[in-house]
């Protein structure tokens, strides 16, 4: 299996999604003459043109308000936010419009919209570039959250998300596209709400997704050496949410840490733990523990942000605390 | 670039349409009126729940506009759609039911007054955040654009919607990149209760407009043929792929903002003033001056129409309400396929 960066297996998701369907389309700031802020769309405008490869304004509103209104036209617009933290400008046409279409037209007019962006934390980018919001995102029906951490997962849910009827926010963090991993040769695709167990275990079960899956992996390794068998899940998508798999995964090893990049409050793990305790509360041997970025808008100083960033000690610590008394 | 096209161009207008597309415009506007007369009367007998926004006053506009479309052209509009829906072709019983929150209700009574939809006439909505939907609209332009098709696509807003950012990046864009949009403004005088003059640095929107390189026009939007006359020139101009067109109709709700308001920030005389240009009375008079339609006809059309909106208040009343299933249908379409 040939190895690609998670930024070659979007650029190869895009691609062959618009070599097969001529009604896909990309819009957004920078993604045709610059080849993307992050060069996701590299060489799409030499093949496909500026009719289908098309730079805007900065004007994020109207970019995924254009996108609403040309998929209730019958296009497939795939929009660019360049980062997550542009996309709170568009927030309305987000959730009053490209959420709601379906529902308050009575099934008439679905919105098969892809929202991209590049989110997370970055390094050393201050308060306002260095965010997560799938937590609001994911928050509201009729949108779908995804938020790959693998090359493989990352070419093929764009691809299952380019064919979804529905609105998808697609969330690719900036810190992990040149991450170089396996991805299977020809057309695939990744099914949306389906969640993957990274590794299996026996012990106890780490829940999270995006670049913090990288971590738990690495926590899982270290932990291993120890004697406590990890197993770690990686959501993949948020909404819909694979809760079968996490239930069963806590039925099984009986400890669970869940664990988000994001800030705490109302965040991921908060609703992961309330369906755990609600489907699984019987099958726990310690209380459910939850990894999270510290509560703090970020920090530019360099010491200050390592320690608002949440990594693979603050899994191996949450891993021990659940652990306790084993 | 601002200019206003009424007077001689009207009367040509008056000549040259065949007698039946005059009473069928004539007719459509009396429904309109009667179908929100009707409306606000349900409303104030709490058949009709939420918020309720009457287009009494400016039935001229969006008559006008429609007039000249064609069925694969498409149009949206606010929360104040009613007219427009009815204008488009949608039925009128069905809107009714939607009005009722009923399942035979145009958006399945999922939308409510607010949120009328009809892909079969290519009616967009229905849609209730000031601004919000002039973006979409611009989508649609470009979809249009994509295709290389030489449809347009109709948006309508109130003048409230000019101070809205979402107004600002859907006009640039339209410039900037030609889209086949023609922005419709119903310039009413308030958002809400605030006037215009309050609410806008330059009021005069043809001068904000031409920022974005668009051809702009205003219309006395009491004038049906002058609405008319001006909608044909703005299609004519996006088909031609000189979109976009922006169009300011002057006019007046006779009603307050929505059924909640009394409208106390205005005064009897200066509504009574905009009620003496009635624009279905001025349509009537022209067509009556012409000879074009007799008061047999007026009063043929009037107890017509009146049969009709009781069709739609006993269509609505009869229709079942959604059944409780209905909550979780269409959140996604990817669960109906």
């Amino acid at each position: 299996m040939p190895t690609m960066s998670i930024k070659q297996a979007l650029n190869e998701a895009l691609r062959e999604e618009m070599r097969a369907d001529p009604d896909v389309f990309i819009m957004g700031e920078e993604v045709a003459e610059y080849q993307g802020a992050y060069k996701v769309t590299e060489g799409l405008l030499a093949e496909f043109g500026s009719k289908r490869v098309i730079d805007t304004p900065i004007s994020e509103e109207v970019i995924v308000g254009a996108g609403v209104g040309a998929a209730m036209a019958g296009l497939k617009p795939v929009v660019e936010m360049m980062t997550i933290n542009f996309a709170l400008l568009a927030l309305d046409q987000i959730v009053n419009h490209a959420a709601k279409y379906y529902y308050m037209s009575g099934g008439q007019y679905n919105i098969p919209l892809v929202v991209r962006a590049a989110s997370g934390v970055g390094l050393q980018l201050g308060a306002q570039h260095s965010q997560n919001f799938e937590s609001w995102f994911v928050h509201v029906p009729g949108l779908k959250v995804v938020l790959p951490a693998t090359s493989r997962d990352a070419k093929g849910l764009l691809k299952s998300a380019i064919r979804d009827p529905d609105p998808v926010i697609f969330l690719e963090h900036e810190l992990i596209y040149l991450n170089k991993s396996e991805v299977p040769d020809g057309d695939f695709t990744v099914p949306l709400g389906v969640a993957d167990v990274k590794r299996e275990g026996t012990d106890v079960t780490i829940i999270t997704y995006s670049r913090m899956v990288l971590f738990a992996l690495k926590a899982a390794e270290r932990l291993a050496k120890e004697g406590i068998s990890v197993e770690v899940i990686d959501l993949r998508t948020l909404r819909p949410l694979d809760t079968r798999t996490v239930i069963d995964s806590v039925k099984k090893t009986h400890r669970a840490v869940v664990a988000e990049e994001d800030w705490p409050m109302c965040g991921m793990g908060a609703e992961l733990i309330a369906q755990i305790q609600q489907e699984a509360f019987d099958y726990l041997d310690a209380p459910v523990e939850r990894v999270s970025g510290v509560d703090v808008p970020m920090p530019y100083a360099k010491n200050l942000e390592k320690m608002a960033v949440p990594g693979e000690e603050e899994l191996y610590s949450a891993v021990k605390r659940v652990m306790q008394g084993v | 670039m601002a200019i206003t096209r009424s007077g001689a161009h009207t009367v040509e207008l008056l000549d040259k349409l065949p007698r039946e597309e005059h009473l069928e415009m004539y007719r459509m506007m009396v429904l309109i009126r009667r179908f929100e007369e009707m409306a606000g009367k349900k409303y104030m007998e709490a058949v009709i729940g939420g918020f309720c926004h009457l287009y009494i006053g400016q039935e001229a506009v969006c008559v006008g506009i429609q007039s000249v479309l064609r069925p694969d052209d498409y149009a949206m509009g606010t929360y104040r759609e009613h007219g427009q829906a009815l204008a488009a072709g949608m039925d009128a019983r069905a809107i009714m039911a939607e009005l009722f929150g009923k399942a035979t209700g145009v958006s399945k009574g999922k939308g409510g007054s607010m949120h009328l939809f009809d892909k079969s006439r290519n009616f967009m909505g229905g849609d209730a955040i000031v601004g919000g939907h002039l973006p979409i609209a611009a989508g649609v332009g470009l979809s249009i654009k994509y295709r290389a098709a030489d449809q347009v696509c109709v948006c309508y807003f109130g003048d409230g919607a000019v101070n809205e950012g979402a107004f600002h990046e859907a006009l640039n864009i339209s410039g900037l990149w030609k889209l086949p949009v023609i922005y419709v403004c119903e310039n009413n005088l308030y958002g809400m209760g605030t006037q215009v003059t309050r609410a806008s640095a330059v009021p005069d929107l043809s001068r904000r407009v031409s920022g974005y390189g668009i051809e702009s026009a205003h219309v006395d939007g009491m004038d049906l043929l002058a609405v008319r006359n001006l909608a044909e020139v703005a299609v004519r101009e996006c088909r031609n792929g000189n979109g976009p067109y922006f169009i300011e109709a002057k006019t007046y709700r006779y009603r307050g903002h929505s059924m909640a308001d009394p409208a106390t920030y205005r005064s009897k005389d200066e509504v009574e003033e905009w009620r003496v240009r009635d624009p279905i009375n001025l349509f009537e008079r022209q067509l009556l001056d012409k000879g074009l339609m007799k008061d047999a006809d007026v009063q043929r059309i009037s107890s017509e129409v009146d049969q009709l909106v009781d069709e739609c208040v006993q269509f609505a009343e009869e229709s079942p309400a959604p059944s409780p299933d209905a909550l979780y249908e269409y959140v996604y379409a990817s669960e109906e396929i």
